[in-house]
């Protein structure tokens, strides 16, 4: 890997004519991204997801709640074929593609409206990590001295906390809230919202309280670099102020890496939620959750294995996907490999 | 490095207390006591439940108390009762007089156990984990990422990082119910249910009853979890191992006319696993907090059940007992990587 792009480089310099015009940043970056195959499969697979998630009640004929309670772990003949130890129990329907759950829903619905919340999260989960962080980290890193310290033993402390630990607890507390509050109020307010996205604002929330800290001290380390360059004393010569030298000058110049970062980290919201579904601290029933999928199906997974795997497969086809996509960004983007002309 | 370690030291006991001050005001931020359920207890119970806990007091008073009977040990001469409000940790007898240290309470719910008895017979379970878990990631990780290395751009390179992108694409609650229905329920190699580590325990955490027994339960939880791991290590080792053999001194080396053997074993794979070993402290954090992760899919009696229950229960003393726990020894693992780092790489110095 490595040495193509060594080579790439080469012919990128010697061979290229003078007139070619100049590639910006992002052009140059997605060359490089077309031309790795294991990142432009992931990119394909993410974009059927989305498609998928967007489209849910087209492709999803049955719907993901309704229990059919005589249609209990039903299982289509070909499921059956595929863990032929069902056989002497199992009841066939083939109405169910994938079969149904212990109350009679179909899983296929269920995994298809699943990928909603997935993916929710995992364009939301770095977004929401990645505004806390790069404005805690570039007020840290820009004003420097003490306040910088302050603010960087505060994210010393908060990495500590087992984070696993951490988000438990948050949402132990976002989950017991939500009962007795008074109308009227913001959490209130905040937790009816909750309520009609399924349970996922409390998921951003944790997830973003317990993931900005490292964006941060990236941040941190980028503006204190791009502090002493030459460009911003330009800049604040002919009179710019603080906040136009940090979001017009700094922060476009390290967002790169730091985008990077959060797309690596992806498929570790993924499955945080779905740990957290797991659990049932997660999404609030009856929304459909491949964690909570698996934690249904793992009670009875002797007996219907599938109803476990399927939802398992799903989350891991998702998780390949998005590794995928984030190892191929992060090369592209990569500044020590950008091309040189 | 006396003076740099008795620092951080110093330091470290900065962040645990603040980290015990945030964990005890999110939880009592939390409406509802432990006591509150759903057919509500008698006033007079919770009255008297209450004061016994030290409940009533102002929070600043139930908060140093807390700390003062963790943390400060205690000399008395009266020897230790069987009272719940009374279990130490550490609790030594030295003649006529007692050694005590680290009470972390009773636990609310459980009525007949303090939440050393949960550290006690629940640690070494969670300890176990952890080990195996690590050791697996480093016997699967290093080898991989060292074939991947030195057969660049061949089908072991290829297959090696393929692995590791299955590694840290599938996480432990996929790997889970897979390996379960796998090797547990078609195959039936590995017991489904139960955990080895038995009681009594060396030290509070070393077990005395090695054997299959021991070992079988552990071991797909320990794979579930430590392959991850191993594929973080994995791609490390072959970029760092990339990196060394290009390094001048390997090729004289090489031209002293020393076998590729002697090269790669005596020069390029222990200065290239110097890299490696920052990110140990990271690697034992994702451990340490993954076996919380482990033990609710495969139901394992260690430190990660209890937790996700204390907290419904609003159990204060096992949630701050817990947290502050691991908050230790994630603040100790990173400690004692920089001291190795410094010990591996004579270049660093911290003083």
């Amino acid at each position: 890997m490595a040495q193509a792009n060594i080579e790439l480089q080469k012919i990128g310099a010697g061979g290229a004519p003078l007139t070619q015009k100049r590639e910006s940043l992002w052009q140059d970056a997605l060359r490089r991204l077309v031309r790795n195959r294991a990142a432009v499969l992931g990119g394909i697979i993410v974009f059927l997801l989305i498609l998928m998630a967007i489209s849910a009640p087209l492709i999803a004929v049955k719907s993901y709640e309704t229990q059919v309670l005589t249609d209990e772990n039903k299982a289509p003949e070909w499921v059956v074929a595929l863990f032929p130890t069902m056989k002497s129990y199992v009841k066939i329907s083939a109405d169910y593609p994938l079969g149904a759950d212990y109350v009679g829903r179909d899983i296929f619905s269920r995994i298809v409206y699943g990928a909603r919340v997935s993916l929710t999260v995992a364009f939301i989960g770095p977004l929401i990590s990645l505004i806390i962080g790069v404005i805690y980290g570039a007020v840290s890193g820009y004003f420097g001295g003490r306040v910088d310290n302050i603010m960087m033993r505060i994210v010393d402390v908060l990495y500590a906390f087992p984070s696993i630990l951490f988000i438990i607890l948050l949402m132990a507390f976002f989950r017991s809230t939500l009962t007795n509050l008074q109308p009227g109020t913001l959490a209130y307010a905040l937790s009816q919202l909750d309520a009609r996205m399924g349970g996922l604002l409390f998921i951003f929330i944790g997830i973003g309280m317990t993931s900005w800290q490292t964006m941060a001290r990236l941040t941190r380390g980028q503006v204190l670099a791009a502090r002493e360059k030459e460009y911003i004393e330009a800049a604040r010569t002919i009179g710019a102020g603080n906040l136009r030298i940090m979001f017009r000058h700094i922060l476009p110049n390290v967002v790169g890496p730091l985008v990077v970062a959060e797309t690596l980290a992806i498929p570790s919201y993924i499955s945080t939620e779905a740990f957290l579904s797991f659990i049932g601290l997660g999404v609030n029933p009856p929304t459909p959750s491949w964690g909570s999928m698996i934690s249904d199906g793992a009670t009875v997974i002797r007996s219907y294995p599938h109803q476990a795997l399927f939802p398992a497969l799903a989350l891991a086809i998702t998780m390949f996907a998005f590794n995928f996509l984030g190892d191929g960004l992060r090369d592209a983007l990569d500044p020590r490999l950008r091309g040189t002309q | 490095m006396g003076r740099y370690i008795i620092r951080r030291l110093i330091y470290i006991f900065v962040v645990v207390i603040f980290v015990s001050l945030i964990t005890f005001g999110l939880m009592h931020a939390v409406p509802g006591g432990p006591f509150s359920r759903e057919k509500a207890l008698p006033k007079e119970t919770i009255a008297i439940l209450n004061a016994r806990y030290h409940l009533d007091d102002p929070l600043w008073k139930q908060y140093t108390h807390y700390v003062y009977e963790v943390l400060v040990p205690h000399i008395t001469t009266t020897p230790p009762t069987t009272s719940l409000m009374d279990d130490y940790l550490i609790s030594v007898n030295l003649g006529p007089t007692w050694f005590r240290w680290m009470n972390f309470g009773p636990s609310y719910r459980s009525r007949s156990r303090t939440v050393n008895d949960i550290f006690r017979d629940n640690l070494p379970v969670s300890a176990q984990l952890g080990t195996m878990a690590l050791v697996i990631a480093i016997l699967i990780g290093m080898p991989l990422g060292i074939m991947a290395a030195l057969k660049q751009n061949t089908i072991f390179d290829y297959l090696g990082m393929a692995i590791s992108i299955f590694g840290v694409s599938v996480p432990a609650i996929v790997l889970g119910p897979i390996l379960v229905w796998l090797f547990g329920v078609a195959l039936q190699w590995f017991p489904v249910t139960g955990w080895g580590a038995k009681p009594p325990y060396l030290l509070g955490l070393l077990p005395t009853n090695f054997g299959w027994d021991y070992f079988k339960y552990a071991i797909m939880p320990s794979v579930a979890l430590g392959l991850g791991s191993s594929a973080v290590i994995a791609r490390l080792t072959r970029a760092s191992l990339l990196q060394t053999v290009r390094e001048d001194y390997i090729r004289t080396a090489r031209a002293k006319g020393l076998t590729e053997r002697m090269v790669i074993l005596g020069h390029a794979l222990k200065n290239s696993l110097i890299p490696v070993v920052t990110i140990l402290g990271p690697l034992f954090a994702a451990l340490v907090t993954g076996t919380f992760v482990t033990e609710t899919i495969f139901g394992i009696p260690g430190m990660g059940r209890y937790f996700i229950t204390s907290i419904t229960n609003r159990d204060y003393p096992v949630i701050m007992g817990t947290i502050l726990l691991y908050a230790v020894l994630l603040v100790f693992a990173n400690l004692a990587v920089d001291i190795v780092y410094a010990y591996l790489d004579p270049r660093i110095r911290y003083d």
